[in-house]
């Protein structure tokens, strides 16, 4: 990266006592947190545990149906959406494109909260767009339409859509799934690099090693229920881990790390305890 | 394979336009010339503009014109609302026609035919016909969700058209004249023969005013590529662009409707062959079909009167004619490529 520009330090998402139902089953409860800050902020937790949901909360997406998500200190509602879509970015769970677009023209889809209805894109909005492609690797892909990229390329072209935006906050829901071990990396590693712009990114994984080693600050949901909120160490603990996935882990150290191997389901039975 | 930037055959989106508006030029124009009587291009422009009251200048001024007029303004609503829908439910078999959007329009002009609220006042005939296409669309996303997938939309499609075709049928069973029977069913076909100044009068400022409306959603409908949740991320909203589009679609279809009768597969056709040209950009595509449904539909108005059958051959029998087989082709594409 070549330009890093001064960003302020990230407002931040605050939720309180938040309760989000989905067609009547309750999916969050009691939460408490505030989210956002600058650096890596993993969320982790068991499927169903209720990290999407939170995400989609925050973003506005889901009514909560006790308590209230806010940002920057106010109420999502009373944010005029652009100037909301100007500070905050989300990166979607798998990477849907409707129509075969170039992946520039992807990219370029990312400043939209910049633009004016009937605006033109200006000299700012092209280097945003350059400057995103180029972090995640993407500028030689610039003309292949989206639609026939391999799902490696298209989840780094869907990354570059939300860095363009540059928003203050990215909220990132599974980055990782599904790719191989140099992608996933290379992911994080982009997602690393924003945020030491002094931006916050709360992104949620599956791969507990990813979370030890890219995120500074773990939140481990549990029944819709935040479980544990601390450092990587803190939060990373077999005795933790066994009580929410329902495993036995082995917890190493390589270099100055930590990384965690899920090794057997607990209690030898196949069912995860009904909790 | 790629030639990059504007190089080779490309063509950049404001030469794209300016050669759609060229092409419409020449279209209208002929459409003045093309006809039972024949006349010459020079004739043409003297008649229409000088103070001659000759034959041929009642024939420009109170049939060709009009007609002209609302070819243009029927074909560019029916184009702009294809691409309009199809980019709102992501889906490039999206049309007024086929999602029964123009039969429930004709169902509420046939309302106001039938009951006499258009002889009573004229503005009956449009309102009616709006009316009916609002209905339809918010069934329609009532019936298939809101990013219904192909078939949901052709069911769901169908299922609205028949109820409309049905109800139609009702009127025109229980009609006590057959002769407005008649009238009835030639109008549904779909022509614009009959039009007078005073039919583009009635249709002109409810077009344009939906197609206000379907062009502002540009920039939108570009971020809905991306998923609704994507979009809402990005400062769209969502709720919005729906109703944008329902009404944007609804008054341009409307409107056309109640003016020439129910016309298929413009709003098809032109998106499809338009897409690649626009860079698959779904805002870029609203313009580039608006103007390109209006240079299909007087070509083919020009068609029907090139065919010289009598009685004349209705246009919307012609574009069901060719749309009709472009439909199954693209369907057969679609399942293709998306499985």
């Amino acid at each position: 990266m070549t330009t890093i520009l001064p960003v302020p330090p990230p407002a931040g998402f605050s939720v309180e006592n938040l309760a989000v139902s989905l067609s009547g089953r309750p999916v969050l409860r009691g939460i408490d947190l505030a989210l956002g800050g600058a650096g890596v902020t993993g969320l982790i937790g068991p499927n169903g545990a209720g990290k999407t949901t939170l995400l989609k909360t925050m973003m506005g997406f889901l009514p909560p149906a006790a308590g209230e998500a806010r940002f920057g200190g106010q109420a999502l509602a009373a944010w005029e959406p652009q100037a909301l879509a100007r500070r905050v970015g989300y990166l979607a769970q798998g990477s849907p494109c409707s129509w075969p677009m170039s992946v520039e023209r992807v990219v370029a889809i990312g400043r939209t909260p910049h633009l004016s209805r009937f605006g033109r894109p200006g000299a700012a909005d092209a280097a945003a767009v350059e400057r995103a492609m180029a972090a995640t690797g993407v500028a030689h892909l610039r003309r292949r339409p989206v639609t026939d990229l391999s799902g490696g390329e298209r989840v780094r072209v869907m990354l570059a859509r939300a860095l363009a935006g540059c928003p203050e906050v990215l909220l990132a829901d599974e980055p990782v799934a599904g790719l191989d071990p140099h992608y996933q990396l290379q992911v994080m590693e982009t997602l690393r690099d924003f945020a030491a712009e002094g931006r916050g990114v709360v992104v949620v994984l599956h791969d507990l090693t990813l979370a030890a080693r890219f995120c500074a600050r773990l939140v481990l949901l549990h029944g819709g229920r935040v479980m544990a909120d601390g450092t990587p160490e803190e939060v990373l603990t077999p005795g933790l881990l066994e009580a929410a996935y329902g495993v036995t882990v082995h917890v190493g150290r390589h270099g100055g790390g930590l990384y965690v191997l899920p090794w057997e389901v607990s209690g030898g039975s196949g069912l995860r305890a009904a909790v | 394979m790629d030639r990059g930037g504007k190089a080779g055959l490309r063509l950049s989106y404001g030469g794209l336009l300016a050669a759609l508006a060229l092409v419409i030029a020449c279209l209208f124009a002929a459409g003045l010339c093309v006809g039972p009587v024949a006349i010459p291009p020079g004739r043409a422009f003297a008649a229409l503009f000088g103070a001659d009251a000759g034959p041929y200048s009642v024939i420009l001024r109170d049939i060709r014109l009009p007609r002209a007029i609302l070819g243009a303004v029927v074909g560019a609503s029916l184009g702009l609302s294809g691409a309009a829908l199809q980019g709102l439910l992501r889906n490039p078999l999206a049309e007024p026609a086929l999602i029964g959007t123009s039969s429930s329009a004709a169902l509420g002009a046939v309302i106001a035919l039938y009951y006499g609220f258009a002889a009573m006042f004229p503005l009956a005939l449009p309102l009616f016909a709006i009316a009916g296409a609002v209905i339809s669309i918010l069934l329609l996303f009532g019936l298939a969700g809101r990013t219904p997938g192909v078939l949901t939309i052709i069911l769901a499609g169908v299922a609205l058209s028949s109820l409309a075709g049905a109800l139609i049928s009702i009127a025109i069973n229980l009609s006590p004249d057959p002769h407005s029977a008649l009238e009835i069913v030639f109008w549904l076909m779909g022509s614009l023969s009959n039009v007078s100044m005073r039919h583009a009068a009635l249709a002109l400022p409810f077009s344009l005013a939906g197609w206000a409306m379907l062009l502002s959603c540009g920039r939108a409908l570009d971020a809905l590529t991306l998923g609704e949740d994507t979009a809402a991320s990005l400062g769209v909203s969502l709720t919005r662009l729906r109703y944008s589009l329902i009404v944007g679609t609804a008054l341009a279809v409307g409107a056309g409707v109640a003016v020439a009768g129910s016309i298929g597969f413009i709003g098809l056709i032109v998106p499809h062959i338009l897409r690649p040209l626009v860079g698959h950009r779904p805002g870029r595509l609203l313009a580039a079909s608006a103007l390109g449904g209006a240079a299909l539909l007087l070509a083919a108005d020009i068609g029907v009167r090139l065919i010289s059958t009598d009685p004349e051959f209705k246009l919307g029998v012609l574009t069901a004619v060719i749309g009709a087989p472009f439909f199954l082709v693209l369907v057969l594409n679609t399942r293709r490529h998306a499985p």
